[in-house]
């Protein structure tokens, strides 16, 4: 909890500092608050930020960058022929840390004292038993190279944080010295501030960049350890999904897309035709009462959380589907054609429930854009309101749909949680609707949860899939906003 | 042009074209035509003249039933089309649009091209067989616009690209391609320059041989200049109507004269 | 001019043209799939809340089985000291017996004619009623030796049968449950032994293992649900503030703000799961955060939400006219005061709003809670402080209903489906609130 204690220490010496701030500028301007530049609190907000805002981006930055400076200056000291065979450094790196982490609880409750943990030896003292006892769970016996290099990263931690400690009370104290020595009546406090509020500002914008660079760093690193250790040919190429936790898995991303795409369309079948024509009733039919009342319901369906969807999938629809086209004799068609509740078409049915009402307020957003002077001008002529409708709006908002559809596409294949419960976890290349398949999110999903060996391609191909899901979506997304704001200007 | 003085401007008589009875209009709480007795003349241009929110526009848009896109509007009494009531339940609007055409204050082309513009009413209306007849209705409406020699290189093109007096006159080609009885126009030249607007002037004057023409304006020297009969609303009611010449040059009403005079509106 | 005539229209205008018929009929027709499509959406609108009505509301309602105990003393505490870790020392093993005779006790005095096992007359109780008997116990050691009256749970299998969702028909192949047991079940109920009374449990206990979905509850969840609400409230509200003002009433117009935009229109339509991946690879494999925590749930949530937030923050500060920002600095403001003073002010029943319904958002949210290990297991006590709160192990609502929809046994789903009806209470008050801060601050300039 240093971090934690550090960051109080923080706030209550720049609480601290605002005092000082401001009585140091009051007594400067002898008490009259019209001889200063700025107002009082400015001066206190100064020294306060001056105190608070550089160490804490210290701080962050370093809480950062010490992971990954000790480990890999630890990782150079474990030989590479202690890595087994099918063993990724990273399990190796994970095992030093749990005993690293043993070796400090076992210090703090008084079971060994640091010195004697300095010349522990592995091989005499059970060192696996002692650590289970505190709750240190480890594969197996620890390993003299493992225990040195415990022992180097359990005092590379404790310097860093000494250090770390000690950086981040300089900082604090060169900044509160630096603002409170600038404290007088004449000093520009409130530009200061502001200058600093700013910055403030700037970080929060950028942090949406982070975030994106975030995604990017954490899909793109792993991805290239998938394609270590995995043919980018059968990834691309293959015409299989068969992870084998033994090895020699056929990992092909093909048969997901294929259900991926298979399940979307199907959504988009059901959500484009029925939210477009709704769209239109609404903006150009429904009056006022009608409207009032059927937008905000179709707003509620808008907003139900997708695993409500997706046991709505689960429990309901595919049950029901199996009693239409199951069960032999016994269901209501009387064919065998769907066996389990899971299919491509229960996943597409709900999902395109899902997508009515983001097709239809898209859509409607996009036909009320079509100025009234069009419609007017096909109604003057004596046209009917569906033909208005058909050959004059619609194809006047045609791009508009379009990137409104794109979304929705991009929205579908994105869906994980009714394609996890609705869809199933065979992957096929069938043509078949009542058959169950896999997508792309469904395998994510269960590459990554579970007991989940980072070094494996069995659980890094979901990383893989990951950056293909991101591209996929991120292209849709940015043709459709593309296309849709070119639409708006049109008529702007 | 008609370059004759207002009081030599020889009016003939004409058949009773649209007659209006105590027509009343509501717009929600506002009354906002009160008892409007109107005959319009076939093969004549009349003016709808008068202070903005005098009523011109919403007794214009009653001819042809376009206020029935409105909610909260509701008329009452009578307007008859060669004696029949279009109000009567058994009138069908988009008919009755198809005889009593309509071009608007701002230029509206559609967002297609000039040929699909201008073939729009005649393929809803079905005024046409095969697809040189319809090519020949397109041009006798261009050319009856006179913007054919304009666009008739780049028939193709969207009507949307053209200039704001092609595209006006555009949309009267429009119109006139449906083959209306009557044609409205409201305000055609209120978005268009000095220049497209002689155009458009010149264009309803040689319009007037086909249709009986209605058309609102703002400006009196435009009333004057193409209008043979001229009406002046005030406030929902209609105060004046008669010959342009005696409407401009003698007025009945004290309103009227305010108005052309200059102390109101 | 040949094809343009009066008679193109021909007629009188009060007789329909048989052309104007059909495409008066084609109107029709157009208007009625305009019709069906709204009266589909809403159909399914209907068809779903009456589902998880319909399937959830028995969550809400439990059925107990009322019995007299004796704590022999001979089984619980041998040496008759009342030492509690002899006490302690009894298994609930040690106390089945008890619960057994207090069953076929009852039975005979009710004089109902069964056929019936003692192990099997135990079946209609929870496996958990051995431990529920144990903590009396141990709370209360003075009681040893005497009778006393315990509500059990009764078994799923019982449960579900009084609520009509086990059938007789339905039990052929289910071992737990058998037509004797449901005889006798009858005469129980008969007697008011066994009765359904509103179950408080479900909302404030916690899950339970797969053995007993009678005893599963939402509490523990939802305070995980709450913690990482509050983690998203406190990141997301100021980011987001902060990133609006700037982009809205700072940012020079340049190729940088100009990525920032897009970057951020972009963020708001990437899939949830991606957020998983990036949440599980950079606070869990990176920084080393605890895995299933619901400070990270919080963190990850926070980035999903962010755009959300930014956008309608940016709409509520643009609908501030500009006038208001030249009347203070007229009177000498600097931007910074002229914002912070009053266009945020003016601004905030809109940011709140927006705020709540990202919110609303996050706490229905549940792909990326699946990556960074927030379902799988059970939480089953309640976190003692607001650290414990965000740093050991939880659920979320929304996890930990498809925690129990993916069990084997269909009791589960009754809680899934129950689990919903408290989470779009939630979602629905949520919404509502922000509904009525538009509604009530919201001002047309």
């Amino acid at each position: 909890m240093t971090t934690f204690w550090l960051i109080s220490c923080l706030i209550l010496l720049s609480t601290a500092g605002f005092a000082l701030g401001r009585h140091r500028a009051l007594v400067s301007a002898g008490g009259q608050v019209r001889n200063l530049h700025s107002l009082p609190s400015y001066y206190g907000t100064n020294v306060a930020l001056s105190i608070s805002v550089p160490p804490l981006a210290v701080l962050s930055v370093w809480l950062l960058a010490q992971p990954l400076f000790i480990e890999s200056h630890v990782a150079a000291m474990i030989p590479l022929e202690m890595i087994p065979e099918n063993v990724n450094l990273s399990l190796v790196m994970s095992d030093v840390r749990r005993v690293s982490e043993g070796l400090d609880i076992a210090i703090y409750q008084g079971l060994m004292s640091a010195g004697e943990v300095e010349i522990l030896d592995s091989e005499a003292s059970d060192l696996r038993g002692r650590l289970g006892d505190l709750g240190i769970a480890l594969g197996s016996d620890v390993r003299p190279e493992i225990l040195d290099a415990a022992r180097r990263y359990r005092t590379m931690s404790h310097d860093g944080r000494l250090m770390m400690t000690i950086v981040v009370g300089l900082f604090a104290l060169v900044g509160f010295s630096r603002s409170y020595g600038q404290t007088d009546k004449d000093y520009r406090a409130r530009n200061a501030v502001e200058r600093g509020g700013m910055a403030l500002l700037i970080v929060a914008a950028s942090l949406a960049i982070l975030t994106t660079i975030g995604i990017v760093y954490s899909m793109l690193f792993e991805t290239i350890n998938f394609f270590g250790l995995h043919n980018w040919r059968d990834f691309f190429f293959g015409t299989t999904w068969a992870p084998n936790f033994r090895g020699d898995s056929e990992l092909s991303i093909l048969p997901l897309l294929w259900g991926t795409l298979y399940i979307s369309f199907i959504a988009l079948l059901v959500a484009v035709p029925i939210g477009l024509f709704a769209a239109i009733y609404l903006s150009e039919y429904a009056n006022t009462a009608t409207r009032s009342f059927a937008k905000p319901l179709l707003e509620i369906l808008a907003g139900i959380p997708t695993i409500v969807y997706g046991l709505f999938a689960l429990l309901t629809i595919g049950p029901m589907l199996v009693r239409v086209f199951g069960r032999g004799d016994d269901g209501l068609l009387g064919v065998e054609w769907m066996t389990g509740a899971t299919s491509v078409l229960t996943a597409g049915l709900v999902m395109g429930i899902m997508l009515i009402p983001f097709v239809s307020s898209l859509s409607d957003d996009i036909i009320n854009a079509v100025p009234q002077s069009m419609r007017d001008g096909s109604l003057g002529l004596g046209a009917t309101k569906s033909e208005t409708v058909r050959q004059v709006v619609i194809p006047a908002a045609l791009p508009g749909i379009v990137g409104a559809v794109l979304l929705a596409a991009s929205r579908a294949i994105g869906e994980t949680m009714i394609v996890v419960m609705g869809a199933g976890a065979i992957a096929n290349f069938s043509g078949n609707p009542l058959e169950s398949m896999t997508t792309i999110t469904t395998r994510i999903v269960s590459q990554l949860t579970g007991d989940t060996d980072f070094a494996s391609p069995e659980t890094l191909v979901a990383f893989a899939l990951g950056m293909a899901l991101f591209v996929l979506t991120l292209g849709l997304n940015i043709l459709a906003l593309y296309i849709v704001r070119t639409y708006r200007e049109q008529y702007d | 042009m008609n370059d004759m003085t207002l009081l030599e401007r020889k009016v003939e008589t004409q058949d009773i074209k649209i007659e209006a009875r105590n027509v009343q209009v509501h717009y929600g709480n506002t009354h906002a035509i009160k008892d409007v007795n109107v005959k319009i003349e076939d093969k004549t241009v009349t003016a709808f003249i008068g202070p903005s929110g005098c009523g011109k526009s919403t007794f214009l848009r009653c001819m042809n039933r376009m206020n029935d896109t409105i909610q909260a509007c509701k008329v009452s009494g009578n307007i008859l089309l060669d004696g029949e009531d279009i109000y009567d339940k058994r009138v069908d609007p988009v008919q009755l649009r198809a005889k009593v055409g309509m071009v608007f204050q701002k230029p509206n082309p559609f967002p297609k091209s000039i040929y699909d513009n201008v073939a729009y009413g005649p393929k809803i209306h079905g005024l046409y067989n095969t697809k040189s007849e319809l090519d020949e209705i397109v041009e006798t409406a261009l050319r009856r616009a006179a913007i054919w020699d304009e666009v008739k290189d780049r028939l193709n093109a969207p009507g949307t690209g053209l200039s704001g007096g092609q595209q006006q006159r555009l949309c009267i080609a429009r119109a006139v391609a449906t083959a209306p009885e009557v044609l409205l126009m409201d305000e055609p030249c209120s978005a268009l320059d000095p220049i497209a607007t002689a155009q458009v002037e010149e264009l309803i004057d040689e319009l007037r041989q086909g249709f009986s023409v209605v058309i609102v304006t703002h400006s009196m020297q435009q009333a004057a200049r193409v209008s043979q009969r001229t009406a002046f609303f005030h406030l929902g009611n209609l105060v004046e109507f008669g010959e342009t010449g005696h409407v401009f040059t003698n007025p009945q009403d004290a309103r009227t004269e305010s108005y052309i005079t200059g102390r109101i509106g | 001019m040949s094809h343009i005539t009066k008679e193109a229209h021909g007629g009188s205008l009060l007789a329909q043209s048989a052309r104007t018929k059909k495409r008066n009929a084609a109107e029709t027709r157009f208007k009625a799939f305009g019709i069906a499509a709204i009266a589909v959406s809403l159909l399914m609108l209907f068809v779903l809340v009456t589902t998880i009505i319909g399937k959830g509301w028995g969550a809400y309602q439990q059925t107990f089985i009322t019995l007299q105990v004796e704590l022999l003393e001979k089984k619980l505490d041998k040496k008759g000291n009342r030492n509690l870790s002899d006490i302690k020392k009894v298994s609930t093993f040690g106390y089945a017996p008890l619960i057994k005779s207090a069953v076929t006790a009852k039975v005979e005095e009710l004089g109902v004619e069964t056929g019936l096992k003692s192990k099997q007359l135990v079946g209609l109780l929870s496996k958990g009623a051995a431990a529920q008997l144990r903590d009396f116990v141990i709370n209360n050691p003075d009681r040893i030796g005497d009778t006393v009256e315990f509500r059990f749970l009764a078994s799923s299998r019982v449960d579900g049968y009084l609520k009509g969702r086990v059938h007789r028909e339905s039990i052929d192949n289910d071992k737990n449950i058998s037509p004797a047991q449901l005889d006798l079940v009858d005469a129980l109920v008969l007697a008011g032994v066994v009765e359904k009374t509103f179950n408080i449990d479900f909302i404030i206990g916690a899950d339970a293992s797969d053995q007993r979905p009678e005893a599963a509850g939402m509490g523990v969840a939802m305070l995980g649900s709450l913690s990482m609400m509050m983690v998203v409230l406190a990141l997301s509200l100021p980011i987001g503030v902060g990133a609006s003002i700037y982009l809205e009433e700072f940012a020079p117009k340049n190729w940088l703000t100009d990525i920032i935009e897009v970057n951020i229109s972009n963020l708001a339509a990437v899939p949830s799961i991606v957020f998983g991946i990036l949440g599980l690879a950079v606070f869990i494999n990176y920084m080393h955060l605890p895995m299933s925590a619901p400070l990270v749930g919080g963190l990850v949530l926070t980035l999903m939400t962010l755009p959300t937030i930014i956008i309608s923050t940016r709409a509520a500060l643009s609908a501030v006219p500009s006038s208001i920002r030249d009347a203070a600095l007229g009177i000498g403001a600097s931007r910074m005061q002229a914002v912070f003073h009053h266009v945020l002010p003016l601004a905030a029943p809109g940011i709140l709003t927006g705020t709540i319904i990202g919110l609303a958002q996050a706490l229905g949210e549940t792909a990326p809670l699946l990556l960074i290990g927030m379902v799988g297991f059970i939480a089953s006590n309640a976190p003692d402080t607001i650290a414990e709160g965000l740093m050991s192990p939880n659920s979320a609502m929304p996890a930990q209903i498809y925690e129990w929809a993916k069990r084997a046994d269909p009791a589960f789903y009754e809680r899934a489906w129950g689990g919903i009806i408290l989470l779009l209470l939630f979602l629905v008050t949520m919404n509502t609130v922000a509904v009525i801060l538009r509604r009530r601050f919201e001002r047309r300039w």
